[in-house]
């Protein structure tokens, strides 16, 4: 396969070398980048954006949008930690967060499919909503994080990594796999690719947007629980401005705003490039506000190489497109 | 002697809102005819097909195919009659393959059921390539996606979708819209062949030649009732032009 075949069938080829040729700069520009302790460092946060990023991404494929994240990523682990306050077991508190997250999904769905609201307008309102939910159960006291909870099996270090990088990989991995191997993951692909079609093809597509929009939530506080179990305590102004870095990813990913394109791998590779940034900047000591500027160049860069490989491949298609 | 229709529907209607797009609609195909439907912008000939396919529900009326009430609530309701349409837009996802065009929505599993199935890439993918095969398309491979066919390539492939599923009744809804004239000829050369096979086949176009050609019936529509209903061979095209204007 070539090159150019590879970027154009690949959604997450281009942020794949962009990301070998940073690393490449970066670990010259600064000797320290490349090091064991870095690295420790930079991969702490990972799991928590690229699993939001890959919640987004899916529902980014399926022809939606959530601006929500960033608020379930506060509003599930603040469920869980008053669960627990209360006096409920960890595994028992988890599950009631992940269903709140899972309800956020839900009227975030109906709202786009049933009302017809564009989904941008949906959940830019959920994301009101859902902060101002945490903060209002949360009484405007951070409540206690518990003590002596036995978190290894989630964020224990391992070397230099935390078991959350395996959770990430875990859940990456079976998500890669639905998407790519499953009837559904193909089911995905199709109603955010042309909607009119899956349908009268016979794929239930309210269903299948329904199941990203919920998917989508559950994955941000999932990721949010993970933060909240690795910082040992919890704010209610944890994760604003999340869900941009999420889509960020997402579109540096390979992710397409039109639906229908785009990979988990991807969603990874955004993450890993927002924080190598974020890592430079800090290693090199420039000024930190250039750090939204660095982020929001990529996406324009990201974006314009995924068109012009899209555009080449549609002009391919009149040299060889002769019947028989 | 009139053996029992195909299909057959009574006292059709359909609104949308305020619109009164199908009235009072008889009409009864006998098994293996192709009949050719015709009518002005807005008639009505999409309404009726979608209703066919299960797209929209009919406001009033009844629907018999092969002889047993039919209840079409859902595009897999018709499919599962064996009701295929082909859609006057191309109903494909352009960035899926072929083989994954050709089998979206009845993907073949290796295991597991609809809706948590794994796919079986390798039998979609050989299916695909006979299926399109089948219907005189010659095309390397099917893994390319659909945005690389040419339009006449891509009513090839969705009339080898129809074909595979083993459908009893087609409906061509504006086949060949958009197509050139060479790619035009191969689709009523398709068309052709389903009537030769025994498949009922339902053939809406604009152009009346076309019509003229294939069909053993023309039925046409106005203001979304039937207005004329004749075998082909008693009418000639401009009577046809006459009956939609
Ligand atoms: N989904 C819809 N909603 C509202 N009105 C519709 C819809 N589809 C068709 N119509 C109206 O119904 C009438 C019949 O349309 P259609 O069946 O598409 O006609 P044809 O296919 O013969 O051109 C037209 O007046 C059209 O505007
Ligand atoms: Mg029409």
């Amino acid at each position: 396969m070539s090159l150019r075949h590879i970027l154009q069938s690949k959604p997450e080829a281009s942020a794949f070398l962009m990301l070998m040729f940073l690393t490449l700069v970066f670990s010259l520009l600064s000797p320290a980048f490349m090091t064991y302790g870095n690295f420790q460092v930079v991969l702490q946060p990972i799991p928590e954006i690229a699993l939001v990023a890959m919640g987004v991404t899916i529902l980014m494929i399926s022809g939606e949008f959530d601006l929500s994240v960033g608020s379930v990523f506060a509003l599930a682990p603040m469920v869980m930690v008053l669960a627990m306050a209360a006096g409920i077991p960890l595994p028992i508190s988890m599950l009631a967060g992940l269903i709140a997250a899972a309800v956020v999904g839900l009227v975030n769905a109906a709202i786009t499919i049933r009302l017809g609201l564009p989904s941008f307008i949906a959940t830019l309102g959920m994301l009101f909503m859902a902060r101002s939910l945490t903060i209002v159960i949360s009484g405007g006291f951070p409540p206690p994080f518990p003590r002596d909870l036995d978190l290894w099996w989630i964020v224990g270090k391992v070397d230099l990594l935390r078991v959350s990088i395996f959770w990430l990989l875990g859940v990456g991995l079976l998500l890669g796999i639905w998407l790519r191997k499953f009837d559904f993951g193909s089911w995905i692909f199709a109603t955010g690719g042309n909607r009119e079609a899956a349908r009268d093809m016979g794929i239930n597509t309210n269903l299948v947007k329904t199941t990203a929009f919920v998917l989508c939530s559950v994955l941000a506080g999932f990721a949010g629980m993970i933060q909240v179990f690795r910082i040992k305590a919890i704010v209610p102004s944890m994760g604003t401005g999340l869900e941009l870095t999420a889509i960020a990813a997402a579109v540096i990913g390979g992710a397409a705003l039109t639906g229908g394109i785009g990979s988990v791998v991807g969603a990874v590779i955004g993450a890993l490039l927002i924080a190598f940034i974020e890592n430079i900047i800090i290693l090199t000591r420039i000024d930190a506000n250039w750090f939204r500027f660095a982020v929001g160049a990529m996406i324009v860069i990201a974006v314009t190489i995924n068109k012009i490989t899209r555009d080449a491949a549609g002009r391919g298609k009149h040299k060889d497109g002769n019947d028989e | 002697m009139m053996s029992e229709p195909h299909l057959s529907v009574r006292g059709l209607h359909k609104w949308y809102g305020a619109v009164h797009a199908l009235r009072d609609l008889d009409l009864d195909i006998p098994k293996g005819q192709v009949l050719g439907l015709i009518g002005d912008n807005g008639a009505g000939k999409s309404t009726f097909i979608k209703i066919l396919s299960g797209v929209h529900q009919q406001t009033e009326g009844q629907i018999h195919f092969e002889g047993k009430p039919a209840r079409i609530v859902t595009p897999r309701d018709a499919m599962n009659l064996g009701i295929e349409t082909i859609y006057q837009y191309t109903a494909m996802v352009p960035e899926m393959s072929i083989a994954r065009n050709l089998f979206i929505g009845r993907e073949k599993r290796k295991w597991g059921v609809r809706g948590f199935g794994f796919l079986d890439q390798r039998a979609m993918a050989k299916e695909a390539l006979e299926a399109i095969a089948d219907v005189g398309l010659h095309l390397r491979s099917a893994e390319a996606p659909v945005k690389d066919l040419s339009g006449g390539q891509l009513q090839g492939v969705a009339i080898a979708r129809a074909m595979h599923f083993r459908s009893r009744m087609l409906i061509l809804d504006e086949p060949t819209n958009h197509l050139s004239v060479k790619e035009t000829n191969k689709v009523l050369d398709y068309v052709r062949q389903l009537g030769a096979q025994g498949i009922t086949v339902i053939f809406i176009s604009h152009n009346l030649h076309h019509v003229h050609e294939v069909s053993d019936r023309i039925v046409a529509f106005a203001q979304g009732s039937k207005v004329a209903d004749l075998e082909t061979a008693d009418t000639d095209v401009p009577t046809m032009i006459d009956l939609i204007t």
